[in-house]
């Protein structure tokens, strides 16, 4: 390679190098709020605003779940330590379910309370046919705990 | 076969709509994709046609 | 060795070369994209078994996935065709960066919009701001950036100067799409192909990786077709391209 070309390398390098480094600061300083939610654990210590738009994750808990007229929904949320209750009007989606990871989008009405407009449900990387999985289950492997 | 029917096939459960309106999506963006370089080349062709004819006219 | 690969580099920087060889190519990577990607996506659509839990929308997989793939080796492509614009001042390289990017912008649209469609029934939302979906969205624009570059350009040289630095400081993007369901508390699940112990069904994996060698094959297809157009156009006043077009 001849001089030239050399320097433009390096030149090229440097910059790729310059430039990833401050994305990487800029990340790493972001870490923290990049779409956080907030835990029922953390909303119990009171560490989320009342009557303002937040974020609630957790995992449904298995027999909370009551459906009401009109698509009304009530459930509980669990970070396995402090519990929340949902209250939500509207379709849920697919993954939802008891054991699932869910994040609420809402607002919280009291200590314990929170009214979401919007449930999403967190999918797992796991792809599995319907037969497979039940013959696991049936097999006496626990169900994978989703986070 | 993971379908009975050819209507349980389209219905895809309740999906339908979700999976054939991506599927369609998908279909139109690659078909746009073959056909841009075609037509572009069509038209390349006839300029360098056009320009050699009138390079030559002039000579 | 060494120099081997040195003839094989100076071969592959005539445009007159690439045309021939690529011109060999094309039917055999039509052929293969056609018999993979046919069978791939029908089986995905109507044999592979139903997911346990999402029923059949999951079937957008076979073309979610292989999207978000090329999307992201597309714009590796660029980066490496602006390294060595940049550096060997190579102008078969210029062509190549330059035919990518509507490519690639095709596919990182082809993922967001499928992914969102299957969003919508499985996580019960379009779109959510989280780490992975807005660094894909990132990508598109990068994209949109380099073709508008090369549009607001008219030296063909200089346009591909300038996409060239653009094209490489953008690939910072690259490691943060990769990794940020890793790093972040994002709704995209983490990734479900691995090379030890993949997390997905082998019925599904299988007729995913041929829709993933598919689509490889088209994009590389694509890319080819679209880079043989450039050539014509800029090696025009060329001889070769003259007695190949039959004017002279």
């Amino acid at each position: 390679m001849n001089r030239k070309r050399k320097q433009r390398l390096i030149i090229v390098l440097g910059v790729l190098a310059a430039v990833g480094l401050s994305t990487a600061l800029i990340t790493f300083a972001l870490r923290e709020n990049i779409n956080l939610f907030f835990t029922p654990s953390e909303i119990a210590e009171g560490k989320a605003p009342i009557e303002r738009r937040i974020r609630v994750g957790g995992l449904v808990v298995p027999g909370s779940v009551k459906r009401g007229d009109d698509l009304q929904v009530t459930f509980d949320l669990t970070d396995n330590a402090e519990q929340i209750t949902v209250r939500y009007a509207g379709i849920l989606p697919d993954l939802f379910r008891e054991g699932q990871g869910i994040i609420a989008n809402g607002k919280l009405i009291s200590g314990t309370l929170v009214e979401a407009d919007e449930v999403l449900a967190k999918h797992d990387e796991n792809y599995v046919p319907p037969e497979v999985q039940e013959a696991l289950e049936k097999a006496g492997h626990p169900k994978k705990v989703p986070q | 076969m993971a379908f009975e029917t050819f209507a349980d096939f389209m219905a895809m459960g309740k999906h339908g709509p979700y999976v054939w309106s991506a599927y369609g999506i998908t279909l139109l963006v690659v078909v746009a994709n073959i056909l841009a370089p075609i037509i572009r080349r069509k038209g390349l062709v006839e300029e360098i046609k056009r320009k050699a004819k009138r390079e030559q006219a002039e000579s | 060795m060494f120099e081997y690969l040195k003839r094989l580099y100076h071969k592959f920087g005539s445009p007159r070369y690439f045309y021939d060889l690529t011109g060999k190519m094309l039917p055999w990577l039509v052929a293969l994209s056609v018999l993979l990607l046919i069978p791939g996506l029908i089986y995905g659509l109507g044999f592979a078994p139903p997911e346990k839990y999402q029923g059949n929308s999951y079937r957008v997989i076979y073309i979610h996935v292989p999207a978000a793939s090329i999307a992201m080796a597309g714009y590796v492509m660029m980066a490496v065709a602006g390294v060595i614009v940049l550096v060997w001042r190579m102008k078969m390289a210029e062509m190549v960066a330059k035919s990518v990017a509507p490519i690639g912008a095709s596919f990182a649209f082809i993922c967001l919009v499928t992914g969102s469609i299957w969003g919508k029934p499985t996580w019960g939302t379009w779109w959510v701001w989280d780490a992975r979906l807005t660094s894909m969205l990132i990508l598109l624009f990068l994209y949109l950036g380099v073709m508008a570059l090369n549009a607001a350009i008219e030296n063909a040289q200089s346009a591909a100067r300038a996409t060239a630095v653009l094209s490489i400081v953008g690939a910072v993007n690259l490691p943060i799409i990769k990794y940020s369901v890793e790093w972040w508390n994002t709704l995209h699940q983490p990734a479900s192909i691995r090379m030890t112990s993949s997390a997905i069904d082998p019925e599904m994996l299988y007729t995913l990786l041929t829709c993933i060698a598919g689509f490889y094959c088209l994009f590389g297809a694509l890319v080819i077709l679209s880079t043989r157009c450039e050539i014509l156009s800029r090696e025009q006043r060329s001889s070769w391209v003259k007695k190949l077009v039959g004017v002279s």
